[in-house]
């Protein structure tokens, strides 16, 4: 019998079908008498609702909202916090937040009906910026000041006499903007019933999560919701927590209407009323010797987190202890604060926190190394932390870390030196390189305390289906898990089995994010296969385990301070350029990485992996532009708002360092959000160098250049 | 005004009865049940309906229905049990082309046209074809490389 090896290279399972166009998405279910819905939105970002005036609905259509929920329901949508309303009741906070659901059978119909409802407001002014949260503008949002949210932490002697000693300081402040997931297949919904429980068809990531999220709207338990993840087209932490806000309204509809209803997002409603990625600004200051030496930084992290808090605290703490990047200085102070504004609450994407502050500090580090003359590459590389070395939060690195390894590879590969040296800054052509890091699972103990994930194996003659709540949404787990099930049973990976999950069928494994469902997942997968390997012989049967966390990693989830993850995945990437000097525009030319993910459980979906994160970073750092005047996203649309095409970046060359990772399936770490978190800052190293600019604020658009130069 | 309109979709005469202005997409994914046929933007930008219309790649969610009298419509359930079809499909398949997949019947499409006209592309020219085609999740590389390879496989069935 052909047994399935770990480094075997294996057929992506869903591959076929959604080549053939066969896979069903939620826009492709159609049930028999079914209803469309779609949404009323606030049209202001901060008003009091003094009027909703509706068309007269036709017979069978009906407008559902906030006066729908039932006595004993709650407006809220459970998410991380429980701020965020299912219907705006009485004012509006953000441009789109939902103020009913318009329901009924023709489409067209609803969109006059949609066009023709007229919202009264007693308009209030607005925070947008970080900067106008900070200056209260208009009042206070939240609380007296505006804070929705902030830690710090603290490394080696007090700040205060690290800055006493300095020979010099530097300081400055780096931006980056909002950015938009576009995951090509936009957000929906579709909810119907059967025997006498909602089930809820969705395009989502985290199928536990919604039925937690709504329950409490109709004051039910969540097991009397059903969860189908539907095949999901992208999502990139866009799905994880925003599905809620439409799968809670449409619980509220289905609980009058006891019809199937679907709610289908068309790309500007996507695009204008979705999260984004949270807009951020990091100060630096570094304290220095006359060499240049490092003797001290401390950071001041604000983040931009919309309206409601939703899953903004935990994106603030990932930021916060990712923002001295992959490197042990002797004294660090860090504070995050998340602010309030009248915008789309900002949620999870891609990387959850930690690009941002990744980038700010890997742009600080190219500026110091500049200054002093520096190398960027051997100047930072002075600083990598080590086994051992002490984070930001007092814990320690558990791994060991082959910075320098990689950095080696990626310089020979690249010819990094060579072409560092003979661009010259301003010349036209630019060579850039950043070193990232991110840490796998939810942070700390979370994984142990708050997730407790299940996973289980069922063995029926000789096949094995797994059930878990852990989704595909294109990032290969579905190939993933069965490798690593049929690898350690011995057997074929045809003969395993994993369909997308249905809530009431799997055990809860905890939300598909933090990179953490190879290495926590695929764990526990791996544990139920030992174990039923065993007992092969024993007929059907079923294994159910829960997560073990490995002993002896202290964590402070009070103080943050401890060990705040056990391992991390690590990265490096080189980024050339050519700049047009007419047109300003930017060609990039080469593009190579390297990365320690443990070991790999499949190389063609991590190949996919490293070129879609770093495609989507480069993106981020160069002409994903996402603004927002006076509490509206100016950009509606796909010709508004652009993302790269196959034109944009060349072929690029990448490459991994074995490392295995003891607690790892198969010595596997996370890796869906590593990749994404670097190759803006090289990009934009590559840029300054080729050009001669500073560069404090990302995404940098030809525009935006033009007016660097004129800075400069 | 309502009169009816004549097309062929993968083959089958097809008699549409109904506004003339309304997409093609829609027809083809609500009437007809094509839901390979894909809608990520609806305005002609990110390729995922792409269908082929005499022999044209073309976005179906800006094209009228009226404008399809007398046409000649493949779609990806028109192609994916063809021999190129299979192939393309396969090298998708076996090239790790596919991640959410939301883009790729469009893909697929577009590489159908391509071959089709040009058996052997460089990867410059495979760029270019693709160029209307968003993918938000592969990078594009492996979507490059498995269209060569449907070349390279698909040999003389190209030609
Ligand atoms: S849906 Fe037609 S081009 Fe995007
Ligand atoms: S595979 Fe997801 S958009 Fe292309």
């Amino acid at each position: 019998m052909p047994l399935t090896g770990i480094d075997d290279k294996v057929v992506r399972v869903d591959a076929e079908a959604k080549a053939r166009g066969e896979a069903r998405y939620v826009s492709d279910y159609v049930l028999p008498d079914m209803l469309y819905a779609c949404m009323v939105r606030s049209s202001v970002p901060r008003a009091r609702i003094t009027g909703i005036h509706l068309p007269e609905l036709p017979e069978g259509y009906y407008f559902i909202s906030a006066k729908d929920i039932p006595e004993n329901g709650r407006n809220e949508l459970w998410m991380i916090a429980k701020d965020w309303r299912c219907f705006a009741d009485g004012d509006v906070r953000y441009v789109g937040e939902t103020i009913g659901l318009l329901v009924g059978k023709d489409r067209n119909i609803l969109r006059y009906l949609q066009d023709n409802t007229r919202i009264d407001y007693e308009e209030g002014v607005p925070a947008v910026t970080i900067d106008d949260a900070i200056a209260l503008k208009g009042g206070p949002i939240v609380g007296e000041d505006n804070v929705m949210c902030s830690l710090f932490c603290e490394k080696g002697r007090p700040m205060k006499d690290v800055f006493n000693e300095a020979d010099s300081v530097f300081e400055e402040t780096i931006e980056t903007g909002f950015q938009e997931h576009v995951h090509l297949e936009t957000n929906g919904a579709l909810i119907t019933e059967e025997d006498g429980r909602y089930v809820i068809y969705a395009s989502a990531q985290c199928p536990f999560y919604i039925r937690k999220s709504v329950a409490g709207l109709l004051g039910i338990s969540p097991e009397d919701i059903i969860i189908r993840q539907t095949t999901t087209g992208g999502a990139f932490g866009g799905k994880e927590h925003f599905p809620d806000v439409l799968c809670g309204p449409l619980l509220v509809a289905e609980s009058v209407i006891h019809k199937p209803i679907k709610l289908i997002f068309d790309r500007s409603e996507d695009m204008l009323y979705s999260v984004k990625r949270h807009p951020s600004k990091t100060i630096f200051r570094t304290a220095l010797d006359k060499e240049g030496n490092i003797l001290g930084i401390e950071g001041t992290i604000y983040y931009n987190c919309g309206a409601y808090l939703s899953a903004s605290y935990v994106v603030l703490q990932r930021g916060v202890f990712h923002a001295n990047g992959v490197y042990d200085f002797p004294a660090t102070y860090l504070k995050g604060v998340g602010v309030a504004t009248n915008t789309f609450p900002s949620d999870a994407f891609r990387g959850f926190g930690a690009p941002q502050t990744l980038f700010a500090i890997e742009t600080h580090l190219d500026h110091i190394a500049r200054r002093f003359g520096f190398d960027p590459a051997e100047y930072k590389s002075r600083y990598f932390i080590k086994k051992g070395g002490e984070t930001v939060t007092n814990g320690h690195i558990i791994e060991e870390v082959k910075l320098p390894e990689m950095l080696s590879r990626l310089a020979e590969a690249s010819d990094y030196y060579r072409k560092a040296e003979e661009y010259g800054i301003g010349s036209g052509r630019g060579i850039g390189i950043s070193f990232y890091n991110h840490g796998g699972a939810f942070t700390g103990n979370g994984e142990q305390a708050i997730i407790k994930a299940h996973a289980r194996l069922v063995k029926e003659g000789k096949r094995v289906r797994i059930e878990v709540g852990s989704t595909e949404m294109g990032q290969g787990f579905q190939t993933a898990l069965r490798k690593i099930a049929a690898n350690t049973l011995g057997i074929e990976m045809e003969d395993v089995d994993y369909p997308n999950p249905d809530t009431s069928l799997v055990p809860d494994s905890g939300p598909t994010a933090a990179s953490r469902s190879t290495m926590i997942v695929g764990k526990i997968v791996e544990e139920c296969a030992k174990e039923m390997k065993e007992r092969w012989d024993e007929g059907d049967f079923s294994v159910e385990k829960e997560y073990v966390h490995p002993e002896g990693h202290p964590w402070d989830q009070d103080t943050f301070r401890g060990d705040a993850y056990l391992g991390y995945g690590w990265g490096a990437a080189v980024v050339e350029v050519e700049v047009d000097r007419i047109t300003n525009e930017v060609n990039t030319v080469g593009i190579w990485s390297c990365h320690d993910i443990g070991h790999a459980i499949d190389e063609l979906i991590v190949h996919g992996q490293v070129n879609g994160g770093i495609i989507q970073s480069l993106g981020y750092a160069a002409m994903e532009k996402m603004e927002n005047r006076n509490g509206h996203f100016r950009q509606e649309s796909m010709s508004d708002y652009v993302i790269p095409t196959s034109m944009d970046f060349p072929k690029q060359e990448w490459s991994l360092v074995d490392n295995p990772y003891q607690w790892g399936p198969q010595g596997a770490k996370g890796m869906g959000e590593l990749v994404f978190n670097g190759a803006d800052a090289a990009y934009v190293d590559a840029v300054e160098r080729a050009l001669g600019i500073t560069v404090t604020k990302i995404p940098i658009p030809p525009e935006d250049i033009e007016e660097a130069l004129e800075n400069a | 005004m309502h009169r009816q309109i004549e097309f062929r979709v993968n083959g089958n005469k097809v008699v549409y009865s109904g506004d003339p202005l309304t997409r093609l997409v829609d027809v083809l994914r609500d009437d007809l049940r094509l839901t390979g046929v894909k809608e990520g933007c609806g305005e002609g930008e990110c390729g995922a309906c792409s269908i082929i219309k005499d022999g044209r790649l073309v976005t179906s969610c800006i094209i009228p229905v009226g404008a399809c009298l007398g046409s000649d419509i493949l779609t990806i359930e028109g192609i994916r049990d063809t021999e190129k079809g299979r192939c393309i499909v396969e090298a998708f398949r076996d090239g790790g082309a596919v991640q959410c997949g939301f883009c790729i019947p469009g893909m697929v499409m577009a590489a159908y046209v391509l071959l089709s006209s040009n058996p052997a592309p460089t990867d410059e020219e495979i760029r270019v074809a693709i160029s209307g085609n968003i993918c938000r999740c592969t990078g594009y590389d492996l979507i490059v490389e498995s269209i060569r390879l449907a070349a390279e496989r698909g040999g003389a069935l190209w030609q």
